[in-house]
């Protein structure tokens, strides 16, 4: 009976895996393959076994495709992979800088409602939250003409400022949970002690919130990497980043199946890396701290 | 640094007030400029014939005439039907089978550390690439179809059948979120106290009963939250579509939902303003929606 249950829990979560990392291990699988595995209806599982793997794919999303795959075949529109790089170094440069923005802004408007009387302080954060429940496509027309005019269609400063706004009201809701979980006495200690209030903050506050700035910073990361709504109707050409630029190369011609899985690798791992570094605190960051452990 | 010396400490000019507001203000215009203006500028937009390249000269009030011809318009609210169709299903099953893998997971075995981490990652992908990936596998000749075909059934058209299409959008954001569900599920679990397991047992309570009077009244009130964060999120998602299906919703708009009608609206078809309009009635039905669900979950938290 025993030996039944325990046989039967890891029958179940063996299931369980396979439907959630098989997906995530069919992308690693094919951008290690040839095209012909790639396509092939048979499905080829094992590495060594059923197919060669080869890098060729990251060469390719690298370093410029060569023009010919194979017996004089034309290249496709979706062979060309030339763009990636640039595309990468646009998504880091915009949500870099789109983090780094919401979570110095956020962090002090967070500290500000924690510790400060602030006129209509439940209207504001309120108000700081609900633009979060803006469907993002209510906003892009107006923000779509509105960057028309401003010139900024394209550039990496609409999408930063975008961005920014995104992640503020995160921002503020996790570190105002956290500011209010450290007691006053500190700075207030401090303060009678000769410092400042301005001191005490940047001497005594931010380096006790530096870990829950970090924790915040990376699911700001994750959301303006992944970010593509936006992204893709702003950010056409030398300023595009990678989500728009990953759905387009698929838009036309023949897909290349394996380069494509290889780029999402590569624009995978960051995320999966910051996902380990962040397990513990991914329940409070998923649910924008209403729920605690 | 001097601090303690003689003469007031640098920075003291900054006082509370100021500071308050020196904190407040940047986020407070970054989003005013991001929301309110957005919002203030579609509602008058609403009630105009502008397109997406009209000059301000060719721009002309038109009344309530795009609200009246939406209210009108089948196919306007044949869009809200199609979101149900996709939000509703996905809701639920992922409520149910990440409370189920939940209750699987909550206990000790070898592993459970980076088996949990792993299941957690699908939720934190772009769903472009999540998107991507089913629409390689869905393929008519893609790798789902060859396994159902190796068991004996028939292959499904996951991606040109209209009546299918639906059905596979619910499967991929079920893959990518239940892991949230779960992890909302799990918090929940771990909240009971074991005290109360133990009073049951030696009551000799019945699982069932175990279950159904303690385990479910804990757990409801975070399952609420983690269902409005989802409806929400699945009321106003367009990027999975738009990647798995393209952007009008696939083979006869079988998952065109109402984000997706504003995009076909007003940045596709140029009409500005009566996207705009319809853009409004998404929200006034969303603003009614999280209504709703609060009320629901301040009702069962008691």
């Amino acid at each position: 009976m025993r030996i039944a249950k325990q046989a039967g829990f890891y029958v179940l979560l063996g299931l369980v895996l396979i439907f959630f990392t098989f997906p995530l291990y069919w992308i690693v699988a094919s951008s290690f393959k040839e095209r012909a595995d790639v396509i092939s209806s048979v499905p080829k599982l094992v590495p060594f076994v059923d197919f060669t793997p080869t890098t060729n794919n990251y060469r390719d999303i690298f370093f410029r495709a060569e023009t010919t795959t194979g017996e004089g075949s034309t290249v496709s529109a979706s062979a060309d992979v030339s763009g990636f790089r640039d595309r990468l170094v646009n998504s880091v440069i915009i949500t870099g800088a789109s983090t780094l923005l919401a979570v110095f802004f956020g962090t002090l408007t967070a500290y500000a409602v924690s510790r400060f009387t602030i006129p209509l302080e439940s209207d504001l954060m309120f108000f700081v939250l609900s633009t979060r429940m803006l469907p993002p496509i209510v906003v892009l027309i107006p923000v779509f003409v509105l960057f028309n005019d401003l010139g900024l269609r394209d550039s990496y400063f609409g999408l930063i400022l975008l961005y920014t706004s995104f992640n503020l009201p995160f921002v503020v809701w996790i570190m105002k949970g956290f500011f209010d979980e450290i007691p006053r006495e500190y700075e207030e200690a401090a303060m009678m002690d000769g410092y400042s209030r301005f001191q005490a903050i940047y001497k005594i506050v931010i380096p006790e919130a530096i870990p829950a700035m970090a924790a915040t910073a990376v699911f700001s990361i994750i959301v303006s990497w992944n970010e593509f709504v936006l992204a893709n109707f702003l950010n056409r050409d030398a300023a595009s980043t990678v989500p728009p630029y990953l759905n387009s190369i698929i838009g036309v011609g023949a897909v290349e199946w394996g380069r494509l899985a290889a780029a999402s690798v590569v624009f995978v791992l960051p995320v999966v890396v910051f996902t380990f570094l962040v397990r513990n605190h991914l329940l409070r960051g998923v649910t924008f701290g209403a729920v605690r452990r | 640094m001097d601090t303690t010396g003689r003469g007031r400490p640098r920075f003291s000019w900054l006082t509370d007030r100021w500071l308050a507001g020196l904190f407040v203000s940047p986020t407070l215009i970054i989003l005013l400029f991001i929301a309110i203006y957005p919002l203030i500028w579609s509602l008058s937009a609403s009630f105009t014939d502008r397109t997406l390249l009209s000059r301000p000269d060719q721009i002309n009030s038109v009344g309530f005439e795009n609200y009246v011809d939406l209210l009108n318009d089948n196919r306007a609210w044949q869009r809200f039907v199609v979101t149900a169709q996709i939000v509703v299903p996905s809701v639920l099953i992922e409520l149910l089978l990440g409370f189920a893998v939940a209750m699987l997971l909550n206990r000790k075995f070898g592993g459970r550390g980076v088996i949990m981490t792993v299941i957690l990652i699908p939720m934190m992908l772009s769903p472009v690439v999540v998107a991507l990936f089913w629409r390689f596998m869905m393929q008519g000749d893609g790798i789902l179809n060859y396994y159902i075909q190796a068991l004996g059934g028939q292959p499904v058209l996951w991606l040109s059948s209209p009546s299918v299409i639906p059905w596979s959008v619910v499967l991929v954001d079920v893959w990518m979120w239940t892991p949230f569900m779960m992890l909302i599920a799990l918090a929940g679990l771990s909240a009971v106290p074991k005290y109360l397991y133990e009073a049951a047992e030696v009551d000799r309570a019945g699982a069932w009963f175990r279950f159904r009077h303690i385990t479910l009244p804990i757990v409801t009130p975070l399952l609420m939250i983690g269902i409005i964060f989802r409806t929400m999120d699945a009321y106003k998602m367009i990027d999975t579509i738009f990647v798995l299906v393209g952007d009008r919703g696939g083979a006869g708009r079988a998952a065109q939902t109402a984000g997706l009608y504003v995009y076909d609206t007003a940045i596709k078809g140029f009409d500005t303003g009566v996207g705009s309009a319809y853009g409004y009635i998404m929200l006034v039905v969303i603003i009614a929606l999280a209504n709703l669900l609060i009320r629901q979950l301040n009702k069962v938290k008691g």
